[in-house]
């Protein structure tokens, strides 16, 4: 008897892993993974990259891709002289896959890396790229270890203390004297790390942190105990740094309890508009820091995002912006350094640095006049948008 | 290799040799074609996680196949080993310790910790049976892979600092070694594929001498038949406290070595799903069967990089692979028909005592009960 059972609880879990699989799959877009083939005559230069194109994190590894394809389409179409052959591999956001990816890449042949997509991800990789003497700029992994101590990898996002640090700062001069509750992931990389930036910067800045509520991975589906204790504690505005889907949640239950503080998100805000089965009315006056406004009226943005809607049907979120972004300072830095595609990455790598830290500025979409120190990280300004209407509108 | 000078193997020797000569031909294969230059980056690459995930099969086949209870969270004691050796290692990164020593010592303290862990965790959960047994494990895997994001240390001159919050109060000269959810950062990778492979023939030996042992006698008639083992004056929970506590310290050799072949690790690495894999191995590879763990660690951890081809289909065709596979393994027909194969090709002395070799026990068991 307890043999039957014993091999039927087995049969149970294997289905449930298969599930597990199947739903890993759901996610992808359902393209091949390769693009941009550029079929010039001759030298192409390999840039490769991997993020989570299946899993939960899939949306910014599929936004990446899209974005960073598009850049490399105009850049093949206008610089017959200058032809970049693009590849993306999945890595499900996790380490260890994406050291296998890279290491796919290398047998491909990479000369540069454009990647990885999140934070976990990049730091394996970005070690690996150290050895190796490959150039690594990443679109959208956001932590302050990503670069620390490895003079190869540059960022085109904000670091997350660094938003932290923004996100007081902006707050101390905004909303003087008004109480502040934080809601925050405390199992994630990201949301913690913004948590602890600007705890540290509120207490230099002297305003009170009221309510400082958790929640961990796994239990994303209520939030009405943090909400409650934010409230009791009289908390104006609710710093969310945290991704919009928990977000969503949160803005809904605290509507349902009549609780309105400003909320005030981060970059993860980003895509709250997108979502299915969201009613956009609860993120009216939502405030959020973001480096990309799909609905600015700067001419390059707009072309973008034109463009973006015509081939995949969708309004861009930031990650597409920052791998577009992320593709055309590659090729600036290597214009202006003379980089030729058939050089070995060691000197492509060298010459690329040189330019990073040597004052190279480039004008993209998610910050104009962007410039790199030599830690890697990237130097733009901020911009505080307000959600109205269902679109971003600039403070 | 059915005969030892004059004296016949028994089965259980068969079977160890069969797993060392599988491990060690592997080694000396790839390390040849690597020293030619004939191994691609991407399998380069995977070498330590697979001497890894062969660990981590075979201590988990110790307590699924040998002791015979389904355990759902051991990726919890990779985590602990990990975790704990990225810290020791981490803390003497100064000491001028070469690198191998300092993996010996961060392997065997990981291995200290989660058979800590393993016995503190093991004294509960085995007076559970069954289906409860495999659910609380799956509880456990869980609470160490919380208890992980708590957790923050670093070190400074003053010493090593290990505390809940982030607030360590390093000196500015100090490192976080942990750092709550965002895990251990930096991490100078040590691990070897040499390192690996010692470690696969470590395991091996601790595992198949303790099957082979009185104890490990003790643990299968506790699998076998409870009330039996308990008639002749065996301590059932403590023989399948031992395994458990063995397969947990095990594990958390693999863990240290996973966690010092990358610079960085998450706490949220060794969630269920992990756990599963490693469950997955076992099955495939044949509960109580060592080489088969081998076989099935090794891969199901290169296939999903072989299929990189299909994009984003490729999860959708390793999970087609693995239920084929599963399929073809246990199907009756293919299998007699690959035993009449093998008589043919190794014609039969006299009949080898089947009934010893613990997997085929287990299905005979099954077939006698149910």
């Amino acid at each position: 008897m307890k043999n039957k059972k014993f091999t039927k609880f087995f049969v149970v879990v294997l289905a449930f892993m298969m599930a597990f699989m199947m739903a890993g799959c759901g996610g992808g877009s359902g393209e091949s993974a390769d693009s941009g083939d550029a079929e010039a005559a001759g030298a192409v230069l390999k840039i490769g990259s991997s993020g989570p194109l299946t899993g939960g994190a899939s949306i910014y590894g599929v936004a990446v891709k899209q974005g960073a394809e598009i850049a490399v389409a105009e850049i093949n179409e206008a610089d017959p002289d200058f032809q970049i052959e693009f590849k993306m591999e999945d890595d499900e956001a996790d380490g260890e896959k994406a050291v296998n990816a890279y290491n796919k890449l290398k047998d491909w042949g990479v000369q540069v890396v454009m990647g990885t997509v999140t934070t976990g991800s990049c730091i394996a990789v970005s070690a690996q790229t150290y050895e190796d003497r490959i150039f690594e700029l990443t679109p959208s992994a956001s932590s302050a270890d990503v670069t620390a101590g490895k003079d190869n990898v540059f960022q085109v996002c904000f670091t997350d203390p660094n938003q932290g640090v923004k996100a007081a700062d902006y707050i101390t001069e905004n909303f003087a004297g008004q109480k502040i509750g934080v809601i925050y992931n405390n199992s994630d990389p990201y949301s913690t790390g913004i948590f602890n930036a600007f705890k540290a910067e509120a207490e230099s800045k002297g305003f009170d942190i009221v309510a400082a509520e958790t929640f961990p991975d796994d239990t994303n589906a209520d939030f009405s105990a943090q909400l409650t204790s934010c409230k009791s504690a009289g908390a104006e505005v609710v710093l969310l740094p945290i991704y919009y889907t928990p977000a969503s949640v949160i803005m809904k239950q605290a509507k349902d309890m009549n609780y309105a503080p400003v909320f005030f998100g981060v970059d993860g805000m980003d895509g709250i508009l997108d979502m299915e089965g969201f009613d956009t009315s609860l993120a009216e006056n939502v405030m959020l820091m973001t480096p990309f406004n799909p609905w600015s009226t700067d001419e390059n943005v707009s072309s973008f995002v034109q463009k973006y809607e015509d081939a995949y049907g969708e309004v861009p979120n930031q990650f597409a912006a920052d791998g577009y972004d992320a593709i055309y300072a590659i090729y600036e830095a290597c214009k202006a350094a003379g980089v030729s595609a058939d050089q070995a990455n060691e000197e492509i790598c060298d010459a690329l640095i040189g330019q990073f830290t040597g004052g190279f500025s480039y004008d993209g979409l998610t910050g104009s006049g962007m410039t790199w120190n030599d830690k890697g990280e990237v130097n733009k300004t901020p911009v505080v948008c307000v959600i109205q209407d269902g679109i971003y509108v600039d403070k | 290799m059915k005969t030892f000078g004059k004296r016949k193997l028994s089965p259980y020797a068969k079977d160890s040799a069969i797993s060392y000569g599988l491990v060690t031909a592997a080694f000396v294969i790839v390390s040849i074609l690597n020293s030619m230059g004939l191994v691609s980056s991407s399998l380069q690459g995977q070498l330590v996680p697979i001497c890894c995930y062969i660990v981590m099969a075979v201590s988990l086949n110790l307590v699924v196949g040998i002791s015979g209870e389904l355990s759902l969270g051991h990726a919890g004691f990779m985590s602990v080993g990990a975790f704990t050796g990225i810290v020791i290692s981490g803390i003497l990164e100064t000491s001028g310790l070469p690198d191998v020593g300092r993996l010996i010592a961060a392997i065997l303290c990981g291995a200290i910790m989660a058979g800590v862990f393993g016995f503190l965790i093991g004294i509960p959960v085995l007076k559970l049976r069954g289906d409860y047994l495999a659910i609380v494990t799956l509880a456990f895997g869980e609470i160490i892979k919380n208890f992980m994001n708590i957790i923050y240390a670093g070190k400074d001159s003053t010493g090593f600092h290990l505390r809940t919050n982030p607030d360590l109060g390093l000196e500015p000269t100090g490192r976080m070694l942990l750092n709550g959810p965002m895990g251990a950062t930096q991490v100078q990778r040590i691990a070897s594929f040499t390192a690996g492979f010692i470690l696969v023939l470590v395991t091996l030996f601790i595992v198949q001498n303790l099957m082979n042992s009185k104890q490990g006698r003790a643990i299968m008639a506790c699998r076998d038949n409870r009330i039996a083992a308990e008639s002749i004056g065996l301590n059932v929970t403590k023989y399948k406290l031992m395994a458990f506590t063995v397969s947990a310290a095990l594990a958390g050799m693999g863990g240290a070595l996973f966690g010092l072949n990358y610079s960085t690790l998450l706490p949220i690495k060794f969630n269920f799903n992990t756990s599963v894999l490693i469950l997955v191995f076992v099955v495939l590879g044949g509960l109580g069967n060592i080489w088969g763990s081998i076989i099935a660690a090794t891969i199901l951890t290169i296939l999903p990089e072989a299929l990189r081809q299909f994009a984003d289909y490729r999860m959708l065709a390793y999970a087609i692979v693995l239920i084929l596979v599963m399929i073809a393994t246990y199907n009756p027909f293919l299998r007699s028909r690959v035993m009449m194969l093998r008589d043919k090709i190794i014609p039969k002395k006299d009949k080898p005592d089947e009934g010893r070799k613990p997997r085929t026990r287990r299905k005979k068991s099954g077939k006698e009960v149910g």
